[in-house]
């Protein structure tokens, strides 16, 4: 008995031991395409200058300016909106015990491009740091309603509620995008290149804006875990463990809803990084949200960020936004995995 | 066990209410859409009596010929009302199957990549090609059958499972949309605006050619359909039982995925990528089916009927303009599938 559970406590801190070191290789891999995000571009910039750059800023230097006013606040916005789009997938996913979960089918994605269409064909709005503050009210409110629209009837906002509701709202929301869109061909010219999802162009001024935002979020998600965890045993166990249903839907939505509507607004809605990342992240740990929520917030950035250096150097001298980069780049590696490997159902 | 007569009146009774309540809804549903078809040959800017339109209608028998009014009921309104019905019914069928074999009711075919499929075809054929009207369907077409394939080839494995087949679906759904948007980004404006009309779906052009097409279809596809549908019943108990009972599981699935893929190719090929109409229409005849049954000739009634009210509030909500019927189709059914949330707070479960 005593030897059984010794052996269990052992496979258990192997476990552990071996997800460690699986995070502090992402996070060394992060690091290093961040890196490369600095470094890589129409123009090359070594590492040193990269480096003396950020230590010792020179405004007279071409080189300086790049890094500092261009590839920073990108890279900045590029690794804030790749955690924050890992983890609400995650969350959402967790949530709704759905494995199509994710903020597009939430309508949290069609809330925030409405803002932004009907601030761009209503009120002639051109300014991309306007767009962050339409996109996020917009985000915030289709996802207020779709939880509203689910919670309705007697047994709450059940998971298959949120999902049906979450996609109706979305369907409303698109005709009516699609109603304006089709009528206003300015808008339409203007919103076809925000609608792809993009990190060029951010400025620090955006990275700031949704900061605070970002990080509220995150800590928020991370702390949902546990909850996340007891909801993953189904509703009747978890309120049996003592656990408040509710209350715990609602949190995890809450985070889910500021981190997907921060990173749309700074972005645009970028498709597939939160439906597929935690999928590859359950696939290495395992169940159990405590690894799955970390793992997560560090592999989404390394695709988005992944996926922006390759966009800028594939079609030069053009590029290409990140939002197509990802889902060509994430998409084939996503369907290996899906053959290679037993994905668990949730 | 034993088995008493009370038991046995007791399962007669419930497989009694069962039928009946599955006549019922069948029944309402029939009456329904039998109104809504008589409104839209009804409706236009160009008025015609009651009488008049009968009179068109029975023409072909009886000989009484108003060209004028035979043009505007024969030729305009009745193709429309046909393709709406017919397109409405098949994709509310290819939305059904998908989500009872995938046990998923996110499952339809506009979410794993089948509707994208075809969307991006279309577009390419639309921007790239500069293509329009039926080359674009057929595009389209081929663009649905191709992407289907292509998912369920990257899906076996020893055979298919249903997680697998709804995951790689969304990966592929994820690269066409991307391909699409791309398309959008390097396109010019009225391109970018004719293959945006195309995306939203339409029944402005509807010509009896497409319904006869789409009917064609429809006759072969609905017997294949209900034949693979006796096997569904053992699938249900797990894919291990279901092969323990003698059931070919995977030409059951296969075969149903086929049929789902058929309809969805030629209603999308009819009409383009009408939204929401195989989403919602499963799970709207489910719930006023309340567990009496799976509900795909409902389901097809349903989608008959949100396609047909949706194109007539297209035409008409708007005194100058005429929507495309894909604005509507979400708007209309979105409102179903809401008030049905909030009502199975009193009655029950959804789906």
């Amino acid at each position: 008995m005593t030897r059984l559970m010794a052996e269990a406590i052992n496979i258990r801190t192997h476990k552990a031991v071996r997800l460690t070191i699986g995070l502090l290789v992402l996070g060394a891999a992060l690091l290093a395409i961040t890196m490369l995000s600095l470094t890589t571009g129409a123009r090359a910039i070594p590492p040193e200058h990269v480096w003396a750059a950020l230590t010792a800023f020179d405004p007279s230097s071409t080189e300086h300016r790049i890094v500092l006013d261009l590839r920073l606040p990108r890279t900045i916005v590029g690794l804030m909106v790749g955690a924050a789009l890992g983890l609400s997938g995650a969350v959402l996913q967790g949530a709704t015990r759905n494995p199509l979960a994710d903020p597009t089918i939430l309508g949290i994605n069609a809330g925030a491009s409405l803002a932004v269409v009907l601030g761009v064909g209503l009120m002639g709005v051109s300014q991309l740091s306007i767009y962050v503050w339409l996109a996020f009210a917009g985000a915030g409110v289709a996802m207020l309603v779709v939880y509203a629209v689910a919670s309705l009837g007697r047994e709450g906002a059940t998971p298959i509620k949120l999902a049906l509701a979450g996609a109706a709202i979305t369907a409303v929301l698109h005709s009516i995008i699609n109603a304006i869109l089709l009528t206003s061909p300015r808008t339409l010219d203007e919103v076809r290149f925000w609608q792809v999802g993009s990190l060029s162009g951010r400025t620090i001024d955006i990275a700031i804006q949704v900061a605070p935002f970002m990080v509220l979020g995150m800590v928020l998600a991370l702390a949902t875990a546990r909850l996340l965890d007891g909801l993953s045993m189904g509703d009747d166990v978890a309120r049996a463990l003592g656990q408040r249903i509710g209350l715990s839907r609602g949190m995890a939505g809450l985070a889910a809803v500021i981190l997907a509507g921060a990173s749309t607004a700074a972005a645009g809605p970028i498709a597939f990084v939160g439906l597929t990342v935690p999928h590859v992240a359950r696939a290495i740990t395992g169940p159990g949200y405590r690894w799955i929520l970390p793992y997560s917030m560090l592999m989404a950035p390394i695709l988005l960020l992944g996926a922006d250096v390759l966009g800028r150097i594939i079609a030069p001298p053009g590029e290409v936004q990140v939002g197509i980069v990802t889902a060509f780049l994430g998409a084939p590696f996503f369907i290996a995995l899906v053959r290679r490997r037993k994905l668990a159902a949730l | 066990m034993t088995t008493t007569t009370a038991d046995i009146t007791r399962i007669v009774a419930v497989r009694r209410a069962a039928a009946t309540r599955r006549q019922g809804v069948a029944a309402g549903l029939i009456l329904a859409l039998l109104a809504a078809f008589a409104m839209a040959l009804y409706l236009g800017d160009y008025p015609v009596a009651a009488q008049g339109i009968i009179q068109s209608l029975l023409s072909p028998l009886t000989g009484l010929a108003d060209r004028g009014v035979d043009f505007i009921v024969l030729q305009v309104r009745l193709p429309r009302a046909v393709l709406a019905i017919l397109a409405g019914a098949s994709f509310a069928l290819a939305g059904i199957i998908f989500q009872t074999l995938l046990r998923n009711p996110l499952a339809s075919p506009d979410i794993i990549g089948i509707a994208h499929g075809a969307s991006a075809s279309a577009v390419f054929c639309i921007i790239i090609l500069g293509w329009s009207g039926l080359a674009v369907s057929l595009g389209a077409f081929a663009g649905a059958v191709l992407t289907a394939l292509t998912i369920y080839l990257l899906a076996w494995r020893n055979g298919v499972t249903a997680f697998r087949v709804v995951l790689i679906g969304i990966g592929m759904a994820a690269m066409l949309a991307a391909v699409i948007s791309y398309l959008f980004t390097r396109a010019r404006l009225n391109e970018v605006q004719q293959a945006m009309a195309w995306l939203v779906g339409s029944l402005n052009a509807a010509r009896p050619a497409d319904s006869i097409v789409l009917g064609g279809a429809m006759l072969v596809l609905v017997p294949l359909m209900i034949a693979l549908l006796r096997g569904l019943d053992a699938m249900e108990l797990g894919d291990d039982t279901a092969r323990a009972l003698g059931a070919k599981v995977e030409t059951t699935r296969l075969g149903l995925m086929l049929v789902a893929v058929g309809f969805a190719a030629f209603a999308t090929a009819a009409v383009g990528p009408v939204g929401f109409v195989a989403f919602v229409s499963g799970p709207l005849a489910r719930s006023l089916l309340k567990g009496a049954g799976r509900g795909f000739l409902q389901a097809a009634l349903v989608g008959a009927l949100v396609m047909l009210v949706s194109d007539l509030v297209a035409q008409h909500l708007l005194p100058t303009v005429q929507l495309p019927v894909g604005v509507v189709t979400g708007a209309c059914g979105a409102l179903f599938l809401l008030w049905l949330l909030m009502a199975s707070g009193r009655s029950g479960r959804v789906n």
